[in-house]
């Protein structure tokens, strides 16, 4: 199925807003699904660490960013298209 | 908030001043403080420039520190861009005056999906303000943002959202904008930048670039309207307004000598003023370089610095051909009293030009400079872009005190077209206009010169003839005859024939003087004869009476002898008497 490779997630947010939850709601509902066990979810809310915003190439919030495995992808949005969202981490879906 | 300096309009809208010259004079003080303003235009145009001058000059002049934010080039680009235009980033950045924020985004390392907002953004370039206490924002072009971000609902609703929040926090920002087909921008950035939107132009014409800037809209402000062309140079971005001209500058009374004795004496005896500015003109070979080397030859030798422009002649050209007429520039040169600039006006622009004479003057600092001749800089430009760029250079040598010496061309070479069809029309800019004309007559070409004009002295109405030689520079008297004025053989010819008439009645009065010398000897000849005849008669009648009275004497003598001898002496002595 999928490689072993390890999935290094980093949701940014700014604040607990409805976009944010959201997102960090379906991710971890998508996680779940298709990537259980190969991954790991950061959250960074830039309200706190504004700092980060400019060191990772922030603009848009909620984005996810897939550090690993590498390339870097950046997918941008409230994560709630689901096929989308797995084709920007590049995951195979779990057949259901 | 803002210790903006408009204290002599408070009521005025405050404005930020980018320390660009001439940016400030069209826009009256600067860009609105505390709002944001569109700078749009083409690729290559200046934008980036402008606006980081703007940053720059904020940070290190007015002491407002600023966040720059690019979308397009990363930092380390921006800084070497910069850099080749005198600006320090490096410094200002650790100082802390400035912070530069590269936003990278790239289109294929995003996928989109569902709502999303710009927050992190609006923290970023928050946090990027907050960490320097920045006052001065620009937005390097935020239009990348379009092509990386594909919704472009939320974008333009996001952008409205930054630029209100820009103003709610009281930044004088600088956005640029590229430049659309049918729009302003091409993303219509203007629909949420309304306060001030200035267009920047970079034209071709006849293969020869050209900058320009307009302030399209100032909201609350009275601006310069016109097209300004602009220019970047060595010393970042300038523009040209006319609008700006003060005509402030000094007027000392202290005068140059041209060079040419004789062209002194006609401009009040003295030559011109320092610092005043003198057009020769005049149909082609008539003398305006050699004019024009002789000038700054006669600063040279006074020991002033002269700087001479050509842009016809390569300097060793100039050289040799003004040894020609027995002017050697050489020592000039050596001793660094002389500076030559040779280059082909279609090298660059007109501005391009001017930039490089001011930084010249500058960097030399001429009293006098030359140049060489300026119909050719006007050849690839329309006039009324001539213009303002000479009254500029004009203005700016005369606010430094140098006095200045233009050459222009003449169309036509027959001498016979008015010679107020100097093109350029530059002549009112001059103080002193002299015109060198050809005059063709008799077999020959011979050179006029004359004062058009001379402002503030008393100058020679008289035509004189130009004349160079192996021995210089000459004026000579022309001869005016009764329907033309003389030169060349003809003027020779003139002063011969004169010289052989005065001759002729010389002669003529030596003659009569000697015949009356001849005439006097006569008279005083018979004078004398008739003195000696006088005095010989005079001598023959003082020798008859010396010999009458002798003979009486002796007749007495005689009577009385013979009276006495014949006895009765008495009687004898009264008849003698009573003869008598």
């Amino acid at each position: 199925m999928n490689t072993t490779a390890n999935y290094e997630l980093r949701l940014y947010v700014a604040g607990e807003t409805v976009k944010s939850l959201a997102a960090f709601a379906n991710l971890k509902r998508i996680c779940e699904t298709h990537l259980a066990g190969q991954y790991r979810i950061e959250v960074i809310d830039l309200l706190k660490t504004p700092a980060l915003a400019a060191g990772d190439q922030i603009l848009a919030v909620p984005t996810l960013v897939r550090r690993l495995p590498e390339p870097i992808k950046k997918i941008i949005g409230d994560l709630s298209n689901e096929e989308r969202v797995l084709v920007g981490l590049d995951v195979q879906p779990v057949k259901e | 908030m803002k210790k903006k300096r408009q204290p002599e309009n408070a009521s005025a809208l405050p404005k930020a001043p980018t320390g660009i010259a001439g940016l400030d004079e069209v826009t009256g003080g600067g860009l609105p403080a505390g709002r944001p303003t569109l700078v749009c235009g083409s690729a290559g145009c200046g934008k980036t420039m402008l606006a980081m001058e703007f940053l720059v000059r904020g940070a290190a002049e007015f002491g407002d520190p600023g966040v720059f934010m690019m979308f397009e080039e990363n930092a380390a680009e921006l800084t070497a861009n910069v850099r080749s235009l005198g600006f320090d980033l490096e410094k200002l950045v650790k100082e802390n005056k400035i912070l530069l924020d590269h936003v990278h985004i790239e289109r294929s390392e995003i996928e989109e999906t569902g709502e999303y907002d710009l927050e992190g953004l609006f923290i970023r370039l928050g946090h990027a303000i907050d960490s320097i206490g920045a006052k001065r924002v620009v937005l390097d072009t935020v239009e990348a943002l379009f092509a990386g971000l594909p919704n472009h609902a939320i974008l333009r609703a996001e952008l409205r959202r930054l630029f209100r929040w820009l103003k709610q926090r009281g930044m004088t920002a600088v956005i640029t904008g590229e430049k659309g087909e049918a729009s302003i921008t091409r993303y219509g950035l203007e629909e949420y930048v309304a306060d001030c939107v200035i267009t920047l132009d970079h034209r071709v014409t006849e293969q020869i670039s050209t900058r320009r800037l307009r302030v399209l809209k100032y909201r609350g402000s009275a601006h310069g309207t016109n097209e300004y062309p602009f220019l970047i140079g060595e010393r970042g971005i300038s523009v040209l307004p006319i609008t700006s001209l003060r005509l402030d500058h000094a007027a000392p009374a202290e005068r140059l000598s041209t060079g040419i004795a004789r062209l002194d004496e006609m401009l009040g005896g003295q030559g011109v003023f320092r610092g005043s500015s003198v057009l020769v003109s005049g149909a082609p070979g008539t003398g305006k370089s050699s004019i024009g080397a002789q000038f700054a030859d006669a600063a040279c030798r006074r020991g002033e610095r002269a700087l001479l422009f050509a842009y016809e002649e390569s300097s060793p050209q100039i050289l040799r051909n003004m040894r020609s007429i027995g002017m050697d520039l050489a020592p000039w040169l050596k001793k660094g009293l002389l500076q030559i600039h040779a280059s082909r006006p279609a090298l660059s622009g007109l501005e391009q030009h001017l930039v490089a004479m001011h930084d010249m003057v500058r960097a030399f600092r001429p009293t006098v400079v030359v140049v060489d001749p300026i119909s050719n800089l006007t050849l690839e430009h329309s006039e009324t872009q001539v213009m303002p760029t000479l009254m500029r250079l004009i203005d700016f040598l005369k606010q430094q005190q140098i006095t200045s010496l233009f050459t222009s061309l003449t169309t036509g070479g027959s001498g016979t077209n008015a010679p107020e069809d100097s093109q350029v029309g530059v002549s009112s800019l001059m103080d002193t206009w002299l015109l060198l004309r050809n005059v063709e007559f008799n077999g020959e070409r011979n050179r006029l010169i004359y004062v058009l004009k001379s402002r503030g002295m008393a100058h020679s109405n008289q035509v004189r003839e130009f004349v160079l030689s192996d021995a210089g520079i000459e004026l000579v008297d022309v001869y005016l005859g009764a329907d033309r004025v003389l030169t060349g053989t003809a003027r020779v010819a003139q002063a011969a024939h004169e010289r052989s008439g005065a001759e002729l009645r010389r002669e003529d009065h030596e003659r009569k003087l000697r015949q009356l010398a001849a005439k006097q000897k006569a008279i005083e000849a018979q004078i004398a004869a008739l003195i000696a005849q006088g005095e010989a008669e005079a001598a023959e009648v003082k020798f008859a009476i010396a010999q009458e009275s002798l003979q009486e004497t002796t007749t007495q003598q005689n009577s009385a002898a013979m009276a006495q001898l014949r006895g009765g002496a008495k009687t004898a002595l009264r008849s003698t008497r009573g003869k008598r």
